[in-house]
């Protein structure tokens, strides 16, 4: 047995030794102020050759069908992974799709994803994009193929699951790995909420806390600023998008979609499921004067929220306190 | 060198003495062997030959076949006693175009007389929700809902002149897990108790199961394909669903 605890202090030790002085090793860490996460890892052990293999897939645009388009395309760092000025995005072929690219960051706490929730695991989720027509319009057997045909994909995989064998599971499981480990939690107002010395809010930003815990926080609730629950908030008389319905097969919801986190806002616009709205001015004079009465509007939003100008001030002060500047400058996130 | 360093060395030698001491209680390989299940596909009494055979449904309607497959999962075995053994890991895709896929092997069952089989004509609830998936459940297979996470159960595909949809296509792509659109069914069947299914070290029985891809449309409600000949999940695959499990599978006999 004392030879055995050698043989494996060695093995441990030697793994320390392969990382190189300069290399951090990748974590997924949770804010203080988060709660449990619902994806853990535990089935797709986070290392750092795996999270450089999801990062290098994220960016590589040679996955779609005319080489045009990555993940990265539609989710940029700088729009924290949301699509910059586009209401809806543009996939291969110049094709437009129906709704707008959502920003990606704390996945690893939602339960759903997409504007309707229909994928129910994050590690399925980019197979969506992959294979949407007008996304990306390629398949995981041509994506598999392609990697193993491609240097340094088969040795990148090797390194980051032990084996050149390269199939969907551990596609997605790396492209997994990059997205889990974008959280989003440093911004002002998670540094207020822990307190962290020195960093209070102005009073205009106090201001629209209170009133947004008030007239907002139902839906956009904190810690993630959603509820992650499927919602009309009245932008038309009738949708032209089915939304939620299309996956619950329910009429009752017809219309909804999931609402938004609010974190990054400032950077995440245009704003709504089809990207209508491209400031927060017009998002939040929707709210005060455009609510209309669909088949399925939230009863919450019968009367619209009445909000005065000095309000809508002071909530937008507050939302720009969502603004986590540490997540969308990280390098770690960066295509190189 | 950190504490939790030296635990693990300690606890190391600790977790492979216990692993080896499990080693020794695993049932021997002569307590456990193997059976095969087949399936004939067929069209309501006739073998089913993709691409090419024309075949009536209920209402009297034309159709042709081109793609037939389906999920087997979570197989289990019972005996006359009551107990049983529910196969691990058993996940299957059936596909009529691929001839190996329609004869199963499975290992390690232990030895013993067996009166009933039950499985799940598609995939669990939970593993459609599970994340990134292998083998059978690979999304690879083009039995994966990219859109609307879940695995398609039962995919038949053909035409018929009947069909309203563009080149008169077919299309039953019968999946879906949430209520009220839930299409998970099982299949059971007991089995003669003067034949049963004897697994014994020396011998491999076959189970073999007729499959009738006609069952789709007719059993509890007949499909007239002017009506309906797409679904995608919804209720109409329900409606398929309710159909196929009255009449998809039947037990047909054993060979011990």
């Amino acid at each position: 047995m004392l030879f055995l605890s050698i043989a494996l202090m060695y093995a441990c030790s030697k793994n320390e030794d392969e990382i190189t002085p300069d290399e951090e090793n990748v974590t997924f860490a949770i804010p203080s102020n988060f709660p449990k996460p619902a994806y853990s890892f535990e089935n797709n052990k986070l290392t750092n050759a795996g999270f450089a293999l999801g990062k290098k897939l994220f960016y590589e645009a040679r996955l779609s069908a005319d080489k045009s388009v990555s993940c990265g395309s539609c989710h940029q760092q700088f729009a924290a992974f949301a699509n910059l000025d586009h209401s809806v995005s543009h996939g291969v072929d110049n094709c437009q799709g129906k709704r707008n690219a959502p920003p990606l960051f704390n996945l690893a706490w939602q339960q759903a994803f997409f504007w309707d929730g229909g994928v129910k695991n994050l590690e399925t989720s980019p197979l969506n994009a992959l294979t949407d027509v007008c996304e990306m319009k390629t398949d995981i057997e041509t994506v598999v193929k392609f990697l193993k045909n491609t240097a340094p994909y088969p040795e990148m995989f090797k390194r980051a699951f032990g084996s050149s064998e390269i199939n969907s599971q551990t596609v997605l499981k790396s492209i997994t790995q990059f997205m889990g480990v974008l959280v989003s939690g440093n911004s002002k107002y998670d540094k207020v909420m822990r307190k962290e010395s020195g960093i209070s809010f102005t009073s205009d930003e106090q201001l629209g806390y209170n009133l947004f815990k008030e007239k907002c926080a139902s839906c956009h609730a904190e810690p993630f600023f959603s509820d992650f629950s499927y919602r009309s908030n009245g932008l038309d008389l009738v949708s032209t998008d089915e939304g939620r319905s299309h996956i619950s097969g329910v009429q009752s919801d017809f219309g909804k979609f999931r609402v938004p986190s609010l974190r990054n806002i400032e950077y995440t616009g245009p704003y709504m499921h089809d990207g209508r709205f491209y400031n927060l001015d017009e998002v939040l004079e929707h709210y005060n004067s455009g609510v209309k009465a669909s088949e399925n509007l939230d009863s919450s939003l019968r009367n619209g929220i009445s909000l005065s100008s000095s309000e809508r001030t002071q909530i937008k002060a507050f939302l720009k306190t969502l603004t986590d500047n540490e997540f969308i400058k990280n390098k770690l996130y960066s295509e190189s | 060198m950190k504490l939790s360093q030296y635990l693990l060395a300690l606890l190391c030698p600790i977790i492979l003495l216990t692993s080896c001491k499990k080693d020794g209680d695993i049932i021997s390989a002569d307590t456990k062997s193997s059976f095969t299940l087949e399936f004939e596909h067929q069209v309501n009494g006739a073998s089913l030959a993709l691409n090419t055979s024309t075949y009536k449904n209920a209402k009297g309607e034309d159709y042709k076949i081109n793609v037939f497959k389906y999920y087997v999962s979570n197989i289990k075995l019972s005996k006359a006693d009551g107990t049983s053994y529910l196969i691990p890991e058993s996940y299957f895709l059936v596909d009529e175009s691929k001839s190996a896929s329609k004869l199963l092997t499975i290992n390690d069952v232990p030895i013993g007389d067996y009166t009933k089989i039950e499985y799940t004509i598609g995939v669990d609830y939970a593993r459609n929700f599970a994340g990134a998936q292998t083998g059978a459940l690979d999304p690879i297979n083009g039995m994966f809902w990219t859109w609307n996470s879940g695995y398609i159960f039962v995919k038949l595909e053909g035409t018929s002149p009947q069909s309203t949809a563009t080149n008169n296509a077919l299309t039953f792509h019968i999946g879906g897990v949430l209520d009220p659109n839930n299409t998970i069914r099982t299949f059971s069947a007991e089995i003669n108790a003067a034949n049963p299914l004897r697994i014994r070290t020396d011998a491999k029985p076959n189970m073999h199961f007729i499959v009738n891809a006609a069952s789709l449309f007719t059993g509890t409600t007949d499909v007239s394909f002017t009506n309906l000949n797409f679904t995608m999940g919804g209720a109409n695959s329900v409606l398929v669903a309710n159909n196929y499990a009255k009449g998809l599978f039947r037990l047909d006999h054993i060979h011990n």
